[in-house]
This record gives structure tokens, C-alpha cells and sequence, in this order.
């Protein structure tokens, strides 16, 4: 079992969890205090001394899953699975009769079952499963639809999307919640549904559908785990926790645990920098508030009271390429800086393509940045011939009209790739810019082994800045804007 | 330490159930980890959203358990002589002061000895909660709030479950009280925090879970109204707004239909009391618009 433990937590390093000794030690000590036959206990035990950090906790079930999912009877794993993930309504009781029932069922159906079962029938069970929402009949299609429809090959190298895409296509789940909910409408006769009674049945087969697929995916993962063993697909499956995700790169689903990730932070961010503002104890001695303290204890001065400093805020002034590939990373890096603009005395946010406009007052209509952010595209005048970064033109007309505005208390932030498809680059606007203003900074979402090559000509323009600051990840967004404010 | 100290549970299932009879409704991850703490005497770092019942965690641990709740609140500028203990300077002063007429033989060293005392200690909540003679279970509250430099006051209290008073020595726990820290996580704990935990994450319940606690907790609530609240709640944290419904407003929530005597929730009672649920204006909007289709009005 130590040996296990010891390969699992090896893994969960190498997908970037900081897992310390002292935690393994205890992650060891935990397992030998509890019955490992409850594997949804297992679970917890190991989560709660292992991980110590809500984001981290997909990477570390992901792990998990490949595992600790084989060592047992394949049919029982996969009820478990499912216990696992209703785990929060699931009482024991519930677990154990799932798992029981499924042995039956798997046993009578078999392990490569699938061909006696033709796509109709697959395809009437799958919809009963949705109707019912019963975790064994769930765990009896998904084996069904896997066996049949996936086409797994043994030994490739893959982490099993591939598999899963190509199961949830011939499965064609979103028919299938329309047709349950017809079906449910149906039932409600003449009146048929109101408008909230509608999309509360949406979202419960929705959930439900969910359900399904995750049963597929684990399904999947467990003949993975067969074929090529735990160590093997953990290495294929490994992503980077969100905070290390490439911005430029990612995929949707990174973009979205991304964009969920932004709030959280934004929020840690502008409590830390309120702090380090308050908490700077330099301040001179409060001689007044000193003797009225020292009334107390007899006139002694036990306790000095010193005046709070009060250093200046910075100006910003954010000036964003947000043609294709580096929009989404301008984007991201708005949205930190409006998210902790209490932190600054002024917010200024000019965007660009080959035009350049103005966006502040976007910002300051909306509520949320993030609505801002949806308005910009829209509405920003960025778009001047023929809608390619020009960075030479923009920063001209930047210079033309703003350029006055700009004093030595500000601080310029310039975001961009700097590919400027071969235009002029007009870098006397950034000379002068630096000349005028406290800082310029250019941040860079290329890894800086790409700058200069083909068409970037970030070195052009880094030169005339206090500094270019490769920004590739939250992780180092968030560590540039804390240092800035 | 006093290591022969009973283990308080058999197993993770008798947690379950023993919180189950003081009204709070666990899961697995939760029963297995109060189980664990126990057993490997080590703090438990509750985190998750408002209102999901993390500081009710720790209260109904102390019922079931029998002990006495030690709360410390914390906030920001909490310093050692609130959480740990403080010297009593004035009553200090008098005794110096008091000394001072009559005995002017008594050498500096015994007056040291003296009013350095227990007499002249003010013990605050964690070094109360080491000294106590009786059972007791400490709850750090919000512990995201205080600053990087309080939280290491509480290292050797978490790990070691001792207090070192320079002018005392070290005070140790007579018995190993159950910690629980709640973070709202506004700022990423330390390392070394964390490490000396053990993390539980309480997030929104499911559906199914949280139908039980509105059952539970809103004594005369019928079944159907019940799944129905949840399946909205459920409907509504999926939106995108700027703060989501808690489980107390779930409850909140109930309650507020149950007096009004309703059996079913129709669109207009769902309007009509949506402001209980959300607190901000545009979230009740949003949510409106989409639960019922109707247009966002412009009223603000």
C-alpha cells in the first residue's frame, strides 16, 4: 500500500502539487487509521492531507481516478465511480446495495457485451438511464457505449479524448435530453410548462447528462488503466494546474476554469495590496495619540502610536493590442487591473489594432469588468484598414491625441505581441513616452524565446521600456500586477 | 502531550450519524475528515464560500462531542495579546506601585517573580483553550483575516498544541482539543498554515443534500417544496452573478415561503421573493430574466 501511495504522490509532483513530506507522512498515517474498503472515505482521507488547495483539487482527482481506479473488480470500480460522484446525497447504505447490484447486472451482461446489444436497444437504454437517473443502469450503458462505439485500440499512447469524443457522438446526448424533455412536456397535457417549471427540467437531465458522460469518461479511463497501467496515463493526461495554463494556447475548457480562476484572484490580489498599504508601520511616532494611550498605565508610554503613511497611488494607463491570438490575454490582463483599480489613483485603458480608442468609459458604466470587457468588442473604434496589428499607426495616433495626458506620475502598461506584420514600428512614440511618464513596462504573452523572431519586433520597442516582462500564465500576471501597484 | 487520549469517534460512518442528530447534515469528505482529525490530533482548515455552515461545523462537533466552544474571531490587527495571552500592566503597576511604601528591602528579583505570575496573566482564547481542565473544541474564525505575521503565532498551537511564555515557560494542552480554522480564502494561507492541517473544502451542497437541510431546518416544509427550492437554488448558482446564494439564504428562503404558506413555488412567488436569495439588484435582474424569460426591466 506505502509503495502506492508513494508512486500516487510522486505523480500528483509531477502534475505540480506542492506535496510536502510532513504531508506525506500524514497522507500514510491517515490511510492506516481508516477502512479501505470505503474508497469514497479512501478519498477524502488522502484529499485532506494531501491537498490543501480547492484548484488544485481537479488535477489531484484526476490522478486518483487512474490510480486508484484498478485495483479491484472492474464492474464494482465503476459503481463506485458513480457513489463517488453523487458522493454528497449518496449515504452508505445507498453505496453499498449500487455497488452489489451492479455485480449482478455486470455479470449477467458480461464484459465485451456490447455486440449483443444492437444501437437501438443501446439507444433506448441510454434514454431510460436518463429518465430514471439510476447509477447502475448508467454504469451498464456507459460500458455498453464505450465497448461499441469508442473503438479503442490498445497500446496508443492517447489520454482517451480521443475516445470519449468519438463515444459522445454516437450517443448524441443533447438529442436525447430534448427528447426526455418533450416526453416530460407531453405529460403535463394541455397546460404544458411554464417557463421556470421548463428550465428547472433542463437543468436536472442536464445534471443528469452530465452524469452520463462522466460514467463514459470513467469507463474509458478504467480500460486505459488495463491496457497501459496507471503510470503510463497519468504521464498522457497530466495538464498544467490553471494557474500555469499558456493564455495564448489554451483550450476552451482552460479558458473557462481560467476566466473562474480570474475573479478569486483579482479579489486576493486587491485584499493583499489594501494591506500592504495600510500595514506599512513607518509612519512617524503619533505623539498625541502616544500620551493619551499612556493615561492607562500611569503616564509610562507602554504603548507608542505611530501616524499612518499614506504613499501615493500610481496612475495606469493600459494601452492593449486586441487583434486575434493576444486578445484574449489582453483581455485577462484588463480585467486584473480594472478588478484592483481601487489601487490606483486612475484607470486610463486605450485598446488597438491597427486604430487605437479609448475604452475607460466602458469601464466605468459597467458593474462588472467582465461586461465591460464583452462591450469593447463591439464598440472600440479599432479597426482602421484592413483590421492587422499595426502597432507603428497606433501608437502614432496614441501619440497625436493623448500623449499630453501623460505625466510623471503615470505608469504605462503596453500588452502585445509586437508582431506588427512588417509595418513601420514608430518606436520614438515609446522613447517618448518613457521620457514623460514614470515607467513603461511592456508585457510580453510570447515565451521570450519567440521575441524578435519573424515579424515581432518587440526589441525594437524594448529598449525605450523600463522593462519587457514575459506574461504567459495567471501566475505571472498576477505576480506583475502586484509588484506594480 | 497526552498521548492515550480516547479517540472521540469509531468511524467516519458514526460522524455521519452523530451530526446527522445534532441537525447538521455531513457528507462523506466532511465525516471522514473530522474522523481523521481526531484520530491524527491534527487542526482541520475549513474552506468554501459564505454561509455553507463551516463555523456551524465546528459548533456541532463541540455539541456532539459535549465540549465547550472556544471562539476566536479573527480580524485584521489581531495581535498576540488578543489571541494568546497578555500581561495584566495595570494590576502589574498597582503591585509595584503597592510594594514600593512598605518593603523597601524586597529585592528587585522576588518582585519579578511575582508580577510575572499566573495571578497577572490575561489568558486569551488559545491559550485558554490549551489550558482548559474540561473538553473543548477551538474555532478560529476566518483565520484569511488576520496578517501573514498573526498567523504564525498559531504554528505552535496547531502542531505542537503548546504556548511558550517567555516569562512562564511553556504551557501544554492538559488534553488535545479539536481545532477547526474557517477561511473564506480572500488571501492564499501560508504554507506552513496548511501544512499543519488538514484541508476540507466545503462548497454548495447538491441538490439532494440541500433539500435535506431545507427539510431539516424549516420545521413544516413539504417534501415537493423543498426539492423544488433546491432544484432552483440550483438553477440560480449556475448563472453568472456577483454572489451566489448560500445555504442560510436557502433557508432564509424556505422559511419565508412556508409562512407565506405556500406548498408549490409559481413564477410570481419566485419574483416576488427572489431579494431574499440575492443581495444585488442587477443579480436579481439577471436571475429574474432568466428563470422566467422576462425581460430585464429597466427599473433600477
Amino acid at each position: 500500500m506505502l509503495d502506492v501511495l508513494n508512486d500516487f504522490i510522486v505523480e500528483l509532483r509531477r502534475a505540480g502539487l506542492p506535496i510536502s513530506l510532513t504531508e506525506h507522512v500524514d497522507a500514510a498515517h491517515a490511510v492506516s487509521e481508516i477502512d479501505l474498503a470505503q474508497r469514497s472515505v479512501f478519498k477524502s482521507a488522502l484529499r485532506a492531507t494531501l491537498v490543501k488547495s480547492e484548484d488544485h483539487r481537479a488535477a489531484f482527482d484526476s490522478v486518483f481516478e487512474i490510480y486508484f481506479a484498478d485495483r479491484r473488480d472492474p464492474t464494482q470500480s465503476d459503481a463506485d465511480d458513480e457513489s463517488e460522484d453523487d458522493s454528497d446525497d449518496a449515504d452508505d447504505e445507498a453505496q453499498g446495495q449500487g455497488a452489489k447490484g451492479l455485480k449482478g447486472a455486470g455479470k449477467s451482461m458480461g464484459q465485451g457485451g456490447g455486440s449483443t446489444m444492437s444501437a437501438e436497444e443501446l439507444a433506448q437504454m441510454l434514454e431510460a438511464a436518463i429518465r430514471s437517473n439510476d447509477a447502475q443502469m448508467r454504469s451498464a450503458v456507459a460500458q455498453q457505449a464505450v465497448s461499441r462505439y469508442a473503438g479503442m485500440e490498445p497500446g496508443r499512447p492517447v489520454g482517451g479524448t480521443y475516445y470519449l469524443y468519438r463515444t459522445l457522438r454516437n450517443l448524441d446526448l443533447d438529442a436525447v435530453l430534448e427528447r426526455v424533455l418533450e416526453e416530460q412536456r407531453q405529460a403535463k397535457g394541455e397546460a404544458g410548462m411554464s417557463g421556470l417549471e421548463e428550465r428547472l427540467a433542463r437543468d436536472e437531465l442536464g445534471a443528469r447528462v452530465e452524469g452520463m458522460k462522466r460514467a463514459v469518461e470513467a469507463e474509458i479511463r478504467r480500460r486505459l488503466v488495463e491496457d497501459r497501467g496507471a503510470e503510463a496515463l497519468a504521464r498522457s493526461v497530466r495538464k498544467p494546474l490553471p494557474e500555469d495554463v499558456d493564455v495564448m494556447h489554451a483550450s476552451r475548457d482552460e479558458m473557462l476554469s481560467l476566466q473562474r480562476a480570474l475573479g478569486p484572484l483579482s479579489r486576493k490580489l486587491a485584499v493583499r495590496l489594501t494591506r500592504k498599504r495600510r500595514h506599512g508601520r513607518k509612519g512617524p511616532l503619533d505623539f498625541r495619540q502616544t500620551v493619551r494611550r499612556s493615561l492607562s498605565t500611569g503616564g509610562v508610554p507602554i504603548d507608542p502610536r505611530y501616524k499612518h503613511p499614506n504613499p501615493s497611488k500610481p496612475e495606469i494607463v493600459v494601452i492593449a493590442d486586441i487583434s486575434g491570438s493576444v486578445a484574449s490575454f489582453a483581455r485577462f490582463t484588463l480585467h486584473l487591473v480594472y478588478a484592483i483599480s481601487s489601487q490606483f489613483s486612475k484607470v486610463r485603458s486605450f485598446v488597438f489594432v491597427d486604430n487605437i480608442d479609448e475604452v475607460t468609459r466602458l469601464f466605468e458604466v459597467a458593474d462588472d469588468p467582465a461586461d465591460a470587457i464583452q462591450r469593447i468588442n463591439t464598440e472600440a473604434d479599432v479597426v482602421w484598414v484592413d483590421g492587422h496589428s499595426d502597432y507603428g499607426h497606433a501608437f502614432e495616433r496614441f501619440h497625436e491625441r493623448w500623449a499630453e495626458e501623460i505625466n510623471s506620475r503615470t505608469s504605462v502598461l503596453i500588452l502585445g505581441d509586437a508582431r506588427n506584420n512588417y509595418h513601420a514600428s514608430n518606436a520614438w512614440v515609446i522613447a517618448d513616452l518613457q521620457a514623460r511618464a514614470r515607467h513603461v513596462y511592456w508585457l510580453n504573452p510570447e515565451p521570450s524565446s519567440y521575441w524578435g523572431s519573424g515579424d515581432s519586433i518587440v526589441g525594437e520597442y524594448g529598449v525605450h521600456c523600463d522593462s519587457v516582462v514575459e506574461v504567459r500564465t495567471l501566475r505571472q500576471l498576477e505576480k506583475f500586477v502586484g509588484e506594480l501597484a | 502531550m497526552n498521548d492515550t487520549t480516547t479517540p472521540r469517534f469509531a468511524s467516519p460512518d458514526e460522524v455521519n450519524d452523530r451530526l446527522n442528530e445534532v441537525d447538521y447534515l455531513s457528507d462523506d469528505a466532511i465525516a471522514a475528515t473530522v474522523f481523521l482529525a481526531d484520530r491524527l490530533q491534527k487542526p482541520i482548515l475549513v474552506e468554501g464560500p459564505a454561509g455553507t455552515g463551516k463555523t456551524q461545523l465546528a459548533k456541532s462537533v463541540a455539541e456532539l462531542t459535549g465540549a465547550r466552544l472556544i471562539r476566536l474571531q479573527c480580524y485584521e490587527g489581531l495581535d498576540e495579546s488578543k489571541a494568546l495571552y497578555e500581561w495584566n500592566y495595570r494590576k502589574q503597576l498597582l503591585r509595584i506601585q503597592a510594594g514600593q511604601g512598605s518593603a523597601e528591602d524586597r529585592d528587585w528579583s522576588e518582585l519579578e517573580e511575582d508580577i510575572f505570575d499566573e495571578d497577572f496573566l490575561l489568558t486569551r482564547p488559545l491559550l485558554e483553550a490549551i489550558r482548559a481542565k474540561d473538553p473543548v473544541v477551538l474555532l478560529i474564525d476566518e483565520v484569511d483575516r488576520v496578517e501573514l505575521e498573526t498567523e504564525a503565532l498559531m504554528l505552535e498551537i496547531l502542531s505542537e498544541y503548546q504556548v511558550s511564555i517567555p516569562e512562564l515557560g511553556t504551557v501544554t494542552a492538559e488534553q488535545i482539543p479539536m481545532v477547526f480554522l474557517t477561511s473564506n480564502n480572500t488571501r492564499e494561507l501560508s504554507e506552513a498554515l496548511k501544512r499543519r492541517c488538514l484541508f476540507l473544502h466545503v462548497g454548495y451542497p447538491d441538490v439532494e443534500r440541500e433539500r435535506k437541510i431545507v427539510e431539516r431546518r424549516v420545521p413544516g416544509i413539504s417534501g415537493e417544496l423543498a426539492l423544488q427550492i433546491a432544484q432552483i437554488v440550483r438553477t440560480i448558482r449556475s448563472m453568472e452573478l456577483r454572489k451566489h446564494p448560500s445555504v442560510s439564504e436557502t433557508i432564509d428562503w424556505a422559511r419565508t415561503l412556508v409562512v407565506l404558506g405556500k406548498e408549490e413555488i409559481d413564477e410570481n412567488d419566485a419574483a416576488e421573493t427572489l431579494h431574499i436569495l440575492l443581495k444585488y439588484q442587477s443579480d436579481i435582474e439577471r436571475a429574474r430574466h432568466e428563470l422566467l424569460g422576462t425581460k430585464p426591466s429597466t427599473r433600477s
